[in-house]
């Protein structure tokens, strides 16, 4: 959204702007998107993309698991998912007369869980656990996961005929929840024309070492946001609880939640403060999960919260 | 080109403007004719059903037809165009066809504007508290309507109408210092000289069977009396109008010449009053039998009524004294007494036989006791008597023997003239209800009534009130109660529960405060008013450099309690702001919403020849503003190289 660069605002180098770059390849015409992953990994938040098959939910996934050369495996949700087979098992092991644990696929740095609203509740929990506690339970022994630890879940909206669709308080453990869209004209000419990405997003080659992201994640965190800055933000989540078009407004934890994603977003735009541009243009993403339309009672609607920012002064 | 103007409307605006249509044509079908409020009707109908279907609105010459069928209809019905009623009625008419072709902002900023000039015209009608509550209550929702067309559909209903309510009350002190202060003019302050006084009804200076009665079905105000001192007993409020002295066998008249000033004799001391008398158009004041001091340009003439040279045609308040007893004329002029004696040749001779009986062996008032007890018996007292033939007051006093006050005194004072006492009739009022929450007694249509006067040696002109033998309750509670169940009364007048009766007393008193203190503020108290605040000698020049300091004062006084509202006295901002006045003398806005980034793009796209300046100002307010750096010298710069 940034794209053009204040003179007296940007001096700092921006690692993060070859991996946009790069991934901007694989995903056509969704550079926003892409950007508000990356923030929300930055932030150390999880991400949900809802979308139909075939946008390029996985592929993305898969993109920046290579890009930030993090270690990636991928769970398919099915109904007969069992939660052993997220977190692992132990088996019996006869030449040394004993148990051995066989790490689950959540034992990586990041996990793609594909279509999470097929599985059972019981096995959605055991990677919530692992999402919100970074440790996993298995057999009565708490594992640690490894670090950075990060869950891409994808939802399929369209068909919700035998899902089990995540209840609220799940929702709140994913950071930020993207829709992809449909590409634009361009972007869908091109990509026929270059035949498929998936195949591409293999060869791509990482441009982090898995073990700088941490120092990253801590410099984003440090981001500066001012007094009036944080007033912003407060006013933002107060406007929500007051706005009749939502049936409940913002908890606390979304509002760090929101200021979490704001500093991210600055940080990748170059920036060492928060700018309320910043918390516009992450708030859809942050709050429209977490808050309920008061018709139809799905999420909040795009242009309710377009409004609500309308209705909220910059200090 | 496309200007703001001609945008398209969006869809969600149209109930606004369909509900602010309503509102300010509605009460209008009191008084419109039928055929327009139901023309109104079906096209606001129409519109509400194209706007919930989503069809398409009717063709441009459909309108046109439509507006030559309405104002064909306007002038066969008013025979003009102008003027109150039709000009009401050609508005309320483009009003509602103009929500037929609602397309762009344009069409919905003439509704709203029609909307506020409609509001206006319903005082041209009534200036009554429900109808200045409706019209406030209109107000609002017009205004809301026009903020809600320049807001978008981004604002919740709610925040529109408190936006709006809170400019009404914004306005109120406004409302107060142009009423204060606004040049008045005497004569009623909507009222139009055509219309200002058709339909008031009221006591007339002609007396025939039933036209009193026919006067007591209305629960109408005659007019409200405050007494400085207790209220004296109802059986001596006689409330004096025109003295009717020519008997024609039906209608009885005042005699039209000119009589010299009364011989008044007063002997119990006065009583202090106050009266508000309602618009009567007739020439006399209804005053307290006998008045003792009259208001200035008030005469009194023989007969003892208070009259003015003009009729009186609006509401006005008069301080007036009266004594309760007293003796007038004793000594009266023969001719008058002869006047007092005719009556038509050969009519009604059975009265005449009977008071002929009467006249050879007695003394005037035992005449005078004969005739009453002659009403005691085997009378009725109804405000529904049979109709009378050309003899009417035999067939009353020998066959029918059923009517209302004015068939009594008539009849009676037919008796006396021929039983050679002059006598005459009364017309006036009698009694009136006290209201114990304001003080105030409420004289109504309805206390209407007629009486007798008769002319004794030494004692001068004395009242005789013949109804109070038939029916005592009449004089003493009041008609109500002297009136069996089922007379058309006003059920207003007849309701005698007794929360109703609280009730009513409350909305009265209300009404009385509204019309004393609010309706009735005129030049005379205007300037009284003036001179508490030292503005002894008020012209309309004083007056409005009064309303334009005043108004001065409070937009001032508004002014610095938004500013004092808005505390920016932190620097980063009072530049900031200097930087968007000076964007805004440049056309270019920036709303509450917009981030510095925004607008900064906003002014390279828009006008790129200001961006090169301002762009550094936007940098710089930045960074003191949300960055660690809070030097201000940068943006000081910026702003002072924004004004080269």
């Amino acid at each position: 959204m940034l794209k053009h660069t204040l003179s007296a605002l940007a001096g700092r180098p921006r690692p993060f702007d070859a991996i946009l770059e790069q991934a901007g390849r694989i995903i056509l015409g969704k550079d926003h998107e892409i950007r508000l992953a990356i923030a929300c990994l930055l932030a150390n938040g999880h991400l949900l993309i809802e979308d139909l098959p075939g946008m390029g939910k996985t592929t993305l996934s898969h993109a920046l698991a290579r890009l930030l050369g993090l270690q990636f495996s991928r769970i398919q949700f099915t109904s007969d998912l069992l939660p052993a087979d997220i977190t692992g098992v132990s088996i019996f092991e006869r030449d040394k007369s004993e148990f051995r644990f066989l790490p689950g696929p959540v034992f990586a740095q990041l996990v793609l869980a594909d279509e999470i609203n097929r599985a059972t509740p019981k096995t959605q929990s055991a990677l919530l656990e692992a999402m919100e506690e970074g440790q996993v339970t298995a057999e009565g022994q708490t594992r640690q996961l490894p670090t950075p630890f990060f869950v891409i879940a994808t939802q399929n909206p369209a068909h919700q005929i035998g899902t089990f669709p995540l209840p609220e308080s799940q929702l709140d453990r994913f950071l930020m929840r993207l829709e992809l869209g449909y590409p634009d004209r361009a972007a869908e000419r091109a990509l026929l024309a270059a035949g498929g990405q998936r195949a591409q997003a293999d060869k791509l080659m990482p441009l982090l070492n898995a073990n700088d992201l941490p120092a990253f994640q801590q410099e984003a965190a440090a981001t500066h946001a001012a007094d009036p800055l944080i007033d912003y933000v407060q006013a933002v989540v107060e406007a929500t609880r007051q706005n009749p078009a939502f049936q409940h407004g913002l908890s606390p934890r979304a509002g760090l939640a929101l200021l979490a994603a704001a500093r991210a977003w600055a940080w990748l735009a170059g920036r060492d403060m928060v700018l309320p541009d910043d918390v516009q243009a992450v708030l859809p993403a942050v709050a429209r999960h977490r808050l309920r339309s008061a018709q139809g009672g799905g999420y909040a609607q795009a242009e309710d919260i377009a409004a609500l920012v309308r209705s909220i002064a910059i200090p | 080109m496309s200007t703001p103007a001609r945008e398209a409307l969006d869809r969600h605006a149209t109930p606004w403007l369909l509900a602010t249509a309503l509102a300010t044509t509605a009460p209008h079908v009191i008084h419109q004719p039928l055929w327009l409020s139901a023309l109104a009707g079906v096209m606001l109908l129409w519109a509400s059903w194209l706007w919930w279907k989503d069809e398409r609105l009717p063709g441009r010459w459909l309108i046109v037809l439509l507006v030559g069928a309405g104002s064909a209809g306007i002038l066969i019905e008013f025979r003009t165009l102008f003027g109150r009623d039709a000009g009401v009625a050609m508005l309320v008419m483009f009003m509602t066809m103009k929500l037929l072709e609602l397309k762009s902002r344009r069409d919905a900023m003439v509704v709203v504007t029609l909307g506020y000039f409609l509001l206006l015209t319903h005082y041209f009608y009534s200036q009554s508290i429900p109808t200045g509550l409706w019209l406030l209550a209109a107000m609002w929702l017009v205004t809301a309507t026009l903020i809600r067309l320049h807001g978008g559909p981004g604002n919740p209903m709610r925040a529109t109408l408190s936006y709006a309510g809170l400019l009404c009350l914004q306005a109120i002190p406004f409302m107060l210092v142009l009423y204060l202060l606004f040049p008045r003019i005497s004569g009623p302050l909507w009222g139009l000289p055509s219309d200002a006084h058709a339909g008031t009804t009221g006591l007339s200076d002609t007396m025939s069977p039933g036209s009193i009665a026919q006067l007591a079905q209305s629960a109408d105000i005659a007019f409200r009396v405050r007494f400085d001192g207790a209220v004296p007993p109802k059986q001596k409020l006689y409330w004096r109008g025109p003295v009717m002295e020519q008997f024609d066998s039906t209608t009885w008249r005042p005699y039209e010449g000119r009589p010299p000033a009364p011989n008044l004799e007063i002997i119990s001391p006065p009583i202090r009053y106050e009266t508000t008398l309602e618009a009567h158009n007739q020439r006399w004041l209804l005053a307290l039998d006998a008045p003792a001091e009259l208001p200035s340009d008030f005469g009194l003439n023989s007969q003892l009524t208070v009259t003015k040279r003009q009729a009186i045609t609006e509401r006005q308040r008069f301080r007036l004294s009266a004594s309760l007893d007293y003796r007038f004329n004793t000594a009266e002029d023969p001719a008058v007494l002869q006047r007092n004696l005719a009556l038509p040749v050969g009519s009604n001779p059975d009265a005449r036989a009977l008071a002929s009986q009467w006249r050879s062996n007695s003394a005037p008032e035992a005449i005078v006791s004969k005739a009453l007890a002659l009403f005691a018996n085997e009378f009725t007292y109804t405000l529904r008597p049979p109709l009378l033939g050309r003899n009417g007051v035999d067939e009353f006093l020998f066959q029918t023997r059923r009517g209302f006050c004015e068939h009594y005194a008539a009849a009676f004072v037919v008796l006396m003239r021929n039983a050679g006492i002059p006598a005459r009739v009364v017309g006036g009022y009698q009694g009136g209800e006290y209201n114990p929450l304001d003080g105030y007694l409420v004289v109504r249509q309805s206390d209407a009534h007629a009486w007798a006067e008769i002319w004794l040696d030494g004692q001068g002109w004395v009242r005789i009130d013949p109804t109070a033998a038939v029916s005592p309750s009449r004089i003493e509670t009041g008609i109500a109660d002297a009136l069996p169940f089922g007379e058309p009364l006003p059920a207003l007048v007849q309701w005698r529960s007794e929360w109703v009766r609280t009730l009513r007393y409350r909305w009265e008193a209300i009404n009385n405060a509204w019309n004393q203190n609010i309706l009735g503020y005129d030049p005379q108290r205007q300037r009284e008013l003036l001179a508490r605040l030292g503005l002894p000698d008020t012209d309309w020049r004083n007056l409005a450099i009064a309303l334009g300091a005043a108004c001065g004062l409070l937009v001032t006084g508004l002014m610095g309690w938004t500013l004092y509202q808005r505390p920016s006295h932190d620097p980063v901002t009072r530049l900031w702001h200097k930087a968007l006045r000076h964007l805004a003398r440049r056309q270019v806005n920036c709303a509450p919403w917009e981030t510095p980034l925004d607008l900064a793009r906003r002014v390279r796209e828009q006008r790129p020849e200001l961006a090169e300046s301002f762009q550094p100002v936007v940098d710089a307010y930045l960074l003191a503003r949300y960055g660690t750096d809070h030097s201000l010298k940068t943006l000081r710069d910026a702003v002072a190289q924004l004004r080269r």
